[in-house]
């Protein structure tokens, strides 16, 4: 959950550094300054989806409390 | 004597009871419903009619505890009962065992009276629908973990969104059980709260197959989920009421995970879009910057450049006054060497080297043209071509050139 809102905020963070920049009221200084931050953002958005751990679980409850389990993938029928 | 056979009511009441009783013991009875009563008991009484006659019917909580779907008025049934006769009001009425719908099977109307009474609580309703995350990161699935619904979300995700987390809360989906699993199940996600999507699916099968989906148990869990939930039962278009209440509804559980794929992909081309605004935006105003540092720099001439430009316009000056000097001279040379070729052409000497000779008196230097310059004695020099001499006049003939010659 966290990562996901602080990706949400980083998409948001940087539609408005692309718009502030084109509307070109910005110094040189402040311009440089938000591109570099826009860049940095794309940059972990980007690496955000491109990720390749994932996890897969199973949700267990007992006695009103929650568990993760590992779940085995038996991917290895569809890639043979 | 009367030989009349006089019947009490209650006899005669009897003798009809025995008589309709056995006669319509096992009767089927088609008719519309209408002042459908339920009571407090649970018994069911309400009219049986068509267009010329109408029949009193009651139906008993133990019977009606049966029935599938909601008795209303309007509708059309087939009845399954007996005939029954009630003394203390002399009415006669159709106890009913079973009843079917007319025209349409019990579940199918069942079905559209739940859909009906759910659509009025407005649980389809689009304000209620719940926008996905701009992008899943944790999928909470619920299905059977054995099913082939799991095995396509996996592979799919895996393939196209292998950052995605999934979590399975594995129920049955199809049985009596099935649809408390799957509400239950939707409700411990909620409860555990760490998944940010849920997908409640199975894969294809019989419209009984997928029945569970239909409950209103299900439908109810689906509404009051605050995760987001995509629904996604059975293999083909066959509506069930948890695509309907779902926040968003795809044919297939393959389609569910497509759904989070294409997020992706949507979002990775965005990415892309915006570091190209940003590299746009940030070289465009480089260059303008640019230009006005040029026009500036113009502006901002030092003294010693200014210096040196008038010097270089000065030797460029120079240059081109030396060169028309050059230009001037050469003609001038040329000039002063024809008229030098002139010259020569009138110079007496040319005149000596034909045989024609000068003479110069010697006390004043003139040359001697007229004779009576001269006197006896004087001394003259004559030049020649080559040489002179010097000789004195003996005497002096005036008028005397032609014969001479």
């Amino acid at each position: 959950m966290k990562e996901k809102q602080s990706f949400e905020e980083e998409i948001k963070r940087l539609q408005k550094i692309v718009e502030e920049l084109s509307s070109s009221k910005l110094t040189l200084g402040e311009s440089l300054k938000k591109y570099e931050e826009g860049v940095k953002l794309a940059q972990s958005c980007s690496s955000q989806l491109s990720e390749a751990q994932r996890k897969v679980e199973l949700l267990m409850k007992k006695d009103g409390k929650f568990s993760l389990q590992d779940f085995a993938e038996e991917d290895s029928e569809e890639e043979k | 004597m009367d030989s009349r056979r006089i019947l009490t009511v209650s006899e005669i009441t009897q003798d009809i009871k025995i008589l309709l009783e056995n006669t319509f013991q096992e009767i089927w009875v088609e008719g519309e419903v209408s002042n459908f009563r339920p009571a407090t008991s649970g018994h069911f009484y309400f009219t049986l009619k068509d267009q010329q006659a109408v029949l009193q019917a009651a139906m008993f909580a133990r019977a009606n505890r049966e029935l599938k779907f909601k008795l209303e008025d309007g509708l059309k049934i087939i009845c399954f009962g007996k005939v029954d006769v009630y003394p203390p009001r002399g009415q006669y009425q159709l106890i009913i065992e079973k009843i079917e719908p007319k025209g349409i099977g019990a579940q199918q109307l069942a079905f559209e009276q739940l859909k009906n009474r759910l659509f009025k609580e407005g649980l389809f309703d689009p304000v209620h629908k719940k926008p996905l995350q701009l992008m899943p990161f944790r999928v909470g699935i619920v299905t059977s973990s054995a099913g082939a619904a799991v095995r396509d979300i996996l592979q799919i995700l895996k393939k196209g969104a292998s950052f995605v987390n999934v979590v399975i809360r594995s129920v049955r989906v199809q049985g009596e059980q099935a649809a408390g699993e799957i509400a239950a199940a939707i409700a411990d996600f909620n409860q555990f709260k760490d998944v940010d999507t849920i997908i409640v699916c199975r894969g294809g099968g019989s419209v009984e197959d997928l029945w569970s989906f239909n409950e209103e148990i299900v439908a109810r869990a689906i509404y009051n989920s605050k995760i987001p939930t995509i629904s996604a039962v059975g293999h083909q278009i066959n509506t069930t009421l948890s695509d309907l209440v779902a926040d968003v509804f795809v044919e297939t559980p393959s389609a569910a995970a497509k759904i989070i794929v294409d997020k992706k992909n949507n979002l990775l081309a965005q990415l892309d879009g915006m570091r190209h605004e940003l590299n746009f935006s940030v070289s465009g105003l480089i260059n303008l910057l640019g230009k006005d540092l040029v026009a500036l720099r113009g502006m901002l001439k030092s003294p010693l450049d200014r210096l040196l430009e008038k010097q270089q316009l000065l030797d460029e000056i120079n240059e081109r006054l030396k060169q028309n000097i050059v230009h001037y001279l050469d003609i001038a040379c040329q000039k002063a060497k024809s008229l030098m070729e002139k010259l020569e052409a009138l110079s007496p000497l040319a005149v000596l080297s034909r045989g024609y000779s000068l003479s110069v008196l010697e006390k004043d230097g003139l040359i001697i043209k007229d004779a009576s310059r001269l006197k006896a004695g004087d001394k003259v020099k004559t030049i020649l071509n080559k040489g002179a001499f010097v000789s004195s006049v003996e005497e002096v003939v005036e008028n005397e050139r032609k014969t001479v010659i």
